[in-house]
């Protein structure tokens, strides 16, 4: 293989530092003592301390916390079943309509997507507020899950299966006692993706949600319109953090568990 | 293939329920946008005539297909705004997509050159920015290019410039929030197809006396062809439907078909048009989504 040049060495470090100097400075900024931007103040966590006494943001919080596990856990459920639909189950009536509702909302602008909801919602009469919201998550995260399940399933050693059939195993018991351990790091890995897209989404929730159901995207959106201020630096810092942490976090795991756990089991 | 199984009862429910699922969430919905974009505006709640009385019987469908217009279609035409918003929403996606093709490709390149346990990390260091909020990433954006911020601050001390420059509220900000926003999404799938290119083509190249810039022309770039298609749809598609990223960061000028929707819908209150302007949307965008999917099924099929 050819080496790196400096070239090569120079571009990714420009990229790498590129996606990182914003953040970067954002959590600088939150340790400001100075509310003014230009001046620096000396490190303070005054704005950290006063965001506990921030009781709508932190509704807003919990709300989002609320909604991103349950919309992220019932995601995870239908896209498997979209996936093993889609690899397992061959050609069958319907399946292109099947696979276009599965990609086309990966890319579909979410404005698009929050509308048709909303109308949905108006048209059938349902209130707006925290279910609504959770609806629409879960269907925009389904089709992330599928196509990470789908993927897995596909690299899948197919003899495993058909062992377990030629043993007796019926089907459903073959995907639960065979298939589910093996492809579960994909399915771990799809629910903290869904996770992330929905305590994120700030355009879908704005559509579907209604009152008493701010999320903390909503929250934050409203408060960044007016400009920057060093509260804001504080939470997003925070956000930052732990997202961080969960995800590396999690890429550890499995890397773990792929090592350790894959030959253990089968 | 397998072989086309006998279904049971169980195998049955499994294609139903994320199908029934999608087809009522996704599915549905658009048809509602379809109609009621063809529906007048009632100042009403909600502010649209019915969608559909099925107590009407036949009688309720002719009156179905007769309230329907095009009304809100002739309008979109009648006002320049809708078409300038258009047009400036084209102008950014394709711009961009062109941009980030142009700063990823290199870094993916770049990705590839690296030895290949370091590799990983490096996918993962590209792709941890895309788990943090986007709105945040936007924000930090604000931090930086406000008036008395960091850039204008170094640019200053820098001597670069006298006067500190305006960026916010600037096409200029619209597009450093797209490209750092998309720039996972252009150099993953990039990534993803260079990694698996053969290297003895390069060599047998390098060999017959190939110059190292020929070769990327005639045997790196065409090799990589879909990972370049994948990346530009991925990041061409949703920017063009861009809604915070102008907000927040563009002017009051930069209004894109994103914007134009959220106005008419939470401002306006006007719901027909607002269908009309999300219609015409994916008419545009149906053809690039088409091919997005044609793309993805076969690269997935093919893996």
């Amino acid at each position: 293989m050819p080496k790196a040049s400096r070239f090569n060495l120079a571009t990714l470090c420009a990229g790498i530092a590129f996606l990182y100097l914003p953040i970067l400075i954002l959590i600088i900024y939150s340790f400001n003592a100075s509310r003014l931007v230009a001046v620096w103040g000396g490190w303070s966590t005054h704005w950290y301390a006063e965001l506990a006494g921030d009781a709508p943001l932190l509704d807003a919080a919990f709300i989002s916390l609320r909604i991103a596990m349950i919309s992220a856990s019932a995601a995870t459920v239908l896209g498997t079943l979209a996936a093993v639909v889609l690899v397992r189950f061959g050609r069958f009536r319907g399946r292109l309509l099947f696979a276009a509702m599965i990609y086309a909302p990966l890319v579909m602008p979410e404005v698009i997507t929050g509308l048709s909801m909303l109308l949905l919602f108006v048209a059938i009469s349902i209130d707006r507020g925290f279910w609504t919201v959770v609806i629409a998550h879960t269907t925009m995260a389904m089709c992330f899950v599928a196509v990470i399940v789908q993927s897995r399933l596909i690299d899948f050693d197919m003899s495993l299966e058909e062992a377990a059939m030629d043993l007796g195993a019926s089907p459903a018991q073959t995907f639960i006692a065979v298939t589910l351990p093996l492809i579960l790091p994909a399915i771990a890995s799809s629910w903290m993706l869904a996770f992330a897209l929905s305590l994120d989404d700030l355009v879908i929730a704005s559509f579907t949600t209604g009152p008493g159901a701010t999320t903390l995207p909503i929250r934050i959106y409203s408060e960044v319109r007016l400009g920057v201020s060093p509260e804001m630096n504080a939470v997003c810092s925070i956000m930052v953090a732990v997202v961080g942490v969960a995800v590396i976090a999690a890429s550890v795991l499995t890397k773990l568990g792929a090592a350790r756990g894959a030959p253990a089991r089968t | 293939m397998t072989t086309r199984p006998q279904r049971s009862f169980l195998a049955k429910l499994v294609v139903r329920i994320p199908y029934a699922w999608l087809a009522a969430f996704f599915l549905v919905p658009f048809l509602i946008v379809l109609k009621i974009s063809l529906s007048q505006t009632a100042i009403a709640q909600p502010p649209y005539t019915p969608v559909f009385e099925i107590s009407g019987g036949l009688h309720g469908i002719a009156q179905f297909f007769a309230g329907l217009s095009l009304g809100n279609y002739a309008f979109l035409g009648t006002d320049p705004l809708y078409f300038l918003s258009y047009v400036k929403s084209l102008e950014i996606g394709a711009f961009s997509t062109l941009l980030l093709l142009v700063i990823g490709y290199p870094i993916a390149y770049a990705m590839t050159r690296m030895p290949r346990q370091l590799q990983p990390i490096l996918a993962l260091l590209v792709i941890l920015p895309f788990w943090t909020s986007f709105l945040i990433r936007i924000y930090a954006w604000i931090n930086i290019l406000q008036h008395d911020g960091p850039l204008n601050q170094l640019l200053l001390a820098l001597h670069i410039v006298r006067e500190p420059p305006v960026w916010l509220s600037t096409d200029t900000a619209v597009y450093i929030g797209i490209v750092y926003s998309y720039l996972p999404f252009m150099v993953l799938p990039l990534y993803a197809t260079l990694e698996k290119l053969d290297e003895t083509l390069l060599e047998a190249a390098a060999d017959l006396g190939c110059p190292r810039w020929k070769t990327f022309w005639l045997v790196i770039l065409p090799l990589s062809a879909p990972g370049v298609i994948a990346g530009a749809l991925l990041c061409f598609i949703p920017i063009v439907g861009e809604f915070v990223i102008p907000d927040l960061l563009g002017g009051s000028r930069t209004s894109m078909i994103g914007q134009t929707i959220w106005t008419e819908f939470f401002a306006n209150k006007d719901w027909p048009t607002a269908s009309a302007v999300a219609v015409v949307l994916v008419c545009f965008l149906v053809t690039p989504i088409v091919v997005f999917q044609h793309q993805t099924m076969r690269g997935i099929e093919r893996d």
